[in-house]
């Protein structure tokens, strides 16, 4: 592992954290499908989040990181719940979970 | 190694979390519909976690290796929060009855949300700081679809949803920034590391405007304000009314404890931030609200302009600025809790209407309610002799002294632009031609609007222990 080419520093994993980062909220704004598409982009959001927090924490040598991406990937479950029955319960009044459905109130 | 926190300082998160369990258990297992008892059971507990707060430590305490802290300031928020969220479950309380949706888990899930606001404001530290938002947004995404086979409420719950979950993850990923370029995620261990050299934090700055991005969704301040005027129109009336209130106070607060706490020498970087967004607010909640029709979006624009109004206290980043947006969220909790009465009072033969025209002539059908709404309008104009003045008053000197002189002219401009769409209301309720009379209000909602528009004469003539208790809170700050 000498060559500097196989050598992964923190600025990598930073990168494909932010990459993933704005794929997420690329996919909330720029997606025109449904709503579950907009669920999945926001656990990629969080989970690039997870993988900037383990590896400040490898980085670092301090468990902190690790222990607040525990938290964070419990919340995250709970958000998916909570995200889901919304959904669910905005389904069966409206027959439809396309983002261009979601057009009762304009502001 | 393993030695047991202190939980003195946080009995009353305890309590009202106990509190929260034993009320879903008393509402799973009693056969009858209990939302009746566990609203009142759930202000009872609001009330005992308040006991507890005046009662309990006040200095500057922390527990749990740090992530907790409770001091004057915390006293204060959480006793506003606690207010706000209890008078809000008595209106919420009369509604649910009248448009008969009666459901138990709606108390308890107000108590959990109230629990994670008081987390929020107590936190010392970026994991319970997120711990502490989320165990509040999740309950407030329930709460904005609670009226589950209406079509706006569920949508509203949707859109807060998405938005509120996009505003989570730009604090989280700020949070992890902070975490890994400031060294710690304990807000004393990155006060020191940021007074050592404030210039040489680029990763830390980045990642405070992400939390920064973050919390102003929370508050709803331009340019982060597109669900507002949505969910405040979608959701359910007095659930509308509790999100106007108890989670502003908590997330200013906030948003208070994070700058002027671990971030404070680098105001330099985060003041323009918050200035711009403040003027903005006040702008934008000045000049979109001109042009509603219906009253509870009217609502959401106003709220987005006295947030921005709260903001010139964090932007002059003194103790006084500090002071006057205490003092001005005071006064704010009660003027909207007083008009969502009225809003709540709205109501032609049994059904609720929700337009401003609805309110054409009630000046000469129903003088009580039009004469209380007056009231409200002129404080949230800032008028003398009621309290809004005060409110405005305070944080605008705070901008003058420490200054930002440009700050405090555009605040007064915007609230003139502003006070145009409140007098609009007076003008529909006393010169236009009746329209249906309105029902007379149910004592709760009757009783809540009247002790508001009352305390509104109360808080400008009798203002000096509120400010004095602002003062303190204030002081707790790490402002110099």
């Amino acid at each position: 592992m000498e060559s500097g080419l196989l050598h992964i520093g923190l600025g990598h994993y930073l990168t494909v954290s932010a990459i993933l980062f704005t794929l997420g909220i690329f996919g909330i704004f720029l997606n025109r499908k449904n709503l579950i598409v907009i669920l999945m982009s926001i656990e990629l959001m969080l989970l690039s989040v997870n993988i900037n927090l383990v590896s400040f924490s490898s980085f670092l040598n301090d468990l902190a990181g690790q222990v607040f991406t525990m938290l964070v990937l419990t919340v995250a479950a709970a958000e998916a719940a909570i995200g889901l029955a919304i959904v669910v319960v905005f389904y069966r009044n409206r027959r439809s979970i396309e983002v261009e459905d979601i057009n009762q109130m304009k502001g | 190694m393993s030695t047991m926190p202190d939980l003195v300082p946080a009995y009353p998160e305890i309590f009202l979390a106990l509190a929260g369990m034993a009320l879903l258990m008393i509402g799973v297992f009693r056969t009858k519909d209990s939302t009746g008892l566990l609203t009142w059971l759930a202000v009872a507990a609001m009330g005992v976690a308040a006991l507890l707060i005046v009662n309990g430590p006040q200095g500057p305490v922390k527990t749990f290796s740090g992530m907790f802290v409770v001091n004057s300031f915390t006293v204060f928020a959480k006793l506003l929060t606690l207010a706000g969220a209890a008078v809000s479950l008595w209106l919420i309380n009369a509604w649910v009855h009248k448009e008969q949706i009666a459901r138990f888990e709606l108390p308890v899930i107000v108590l959990f949300a109230t629990l994670g606001m008081l987390m929020m404001i107590s936190a010392n530290d970026l994991i319970s700081l997120y711990v502490g938002l989320e165990l509040q947004s999740l309950a407030l995404y329930v709460l904005a679809s609670y009226h589950r086979n209406n079509l706006r409420s569920t949508e509203a719950g949707v859109k807060y949803f998405v938005l509120g979950a996009l505003a989570s993850g730009l604090l989280l990923y700020g949070s992890s920034l902070v975490y890994g370029f400031g060294g710690t995620t304990s807000f004393d261990g990155l006060a020191t590391a940021m007074a050592s050299a404030p210039q040489s934090h680029v990763g830390v700055i980045i990642g405070i405007v992400f939390v920064i991005s973050g919390l102003a969704f929370k508050v709803s301040a331009v340019p982060f304000h597109m669900w507002t005027p949505d969910v405040y129109e979608g959701a359910p009336t007095p659930i509308t009314a509790f999100f106007s209130v108890a989670p502003k106070v908590a997330a200013l607060s906030l948003f208070l404890q994070v700058l002027a706490g671990p971030f404070a020498p680098l105001i330099g970087q985060w003041q323009q931030v918050i200035v711009f967004i403040s003027l903005l607010s006040m702008g934008w909640g000045a000049v979109a609200a001109v042009a509603q029709t219906n009253i509870k979006r009217l609502m959401a624009y106003s709220s987005i302009g006295h947030v921005g109004y709260a903001l010139i206290g964090l932007a002059v980043g003194t103790t006084e600025g500090a002071r006057g947006m205490l003092f001005y969220m005071l006064i704010y909790v009660f003027m909207n809790l007083g008009t969502f009465a009225v809003i709540l009072s709205m109501r032609v033969k049994g059904r609720a209407v929700e337009d401003i025209k609805d309110l054409s002539g009630i000046g000469k059908t129903n003088p009580g309610i039009a004469i209380a709404l007056a009231l409200l309008m002129f404080s949230m104009a800032g008028i003398p002799p009621l309290a809004g003045f005060l409110g405005k008053y305070f944080v605008f000197m705070a901008a003058i002294k420490a200054g930002m002189v440009p700050l405090a002219v555009f605040g007064l401009l915007a609230s003139v632009v502003a006070a145009f769409y409140y007098w609009r209301l007076v003008k529909i309720m006393y010169f236009d031609a009746p329209a249906d009379a309105f029902d007379p209000p149910d004592t709760a909602t009757g009783f809540i609007m009247t002790a508001c528009t009352v305390l509104m004469l109360v808080l400008f003539f009798e203002s000096a222990p509120f400010v004095g208790g602002a003062e303190t809170a204030a002081k707790a700050l790490s402002f110099g």
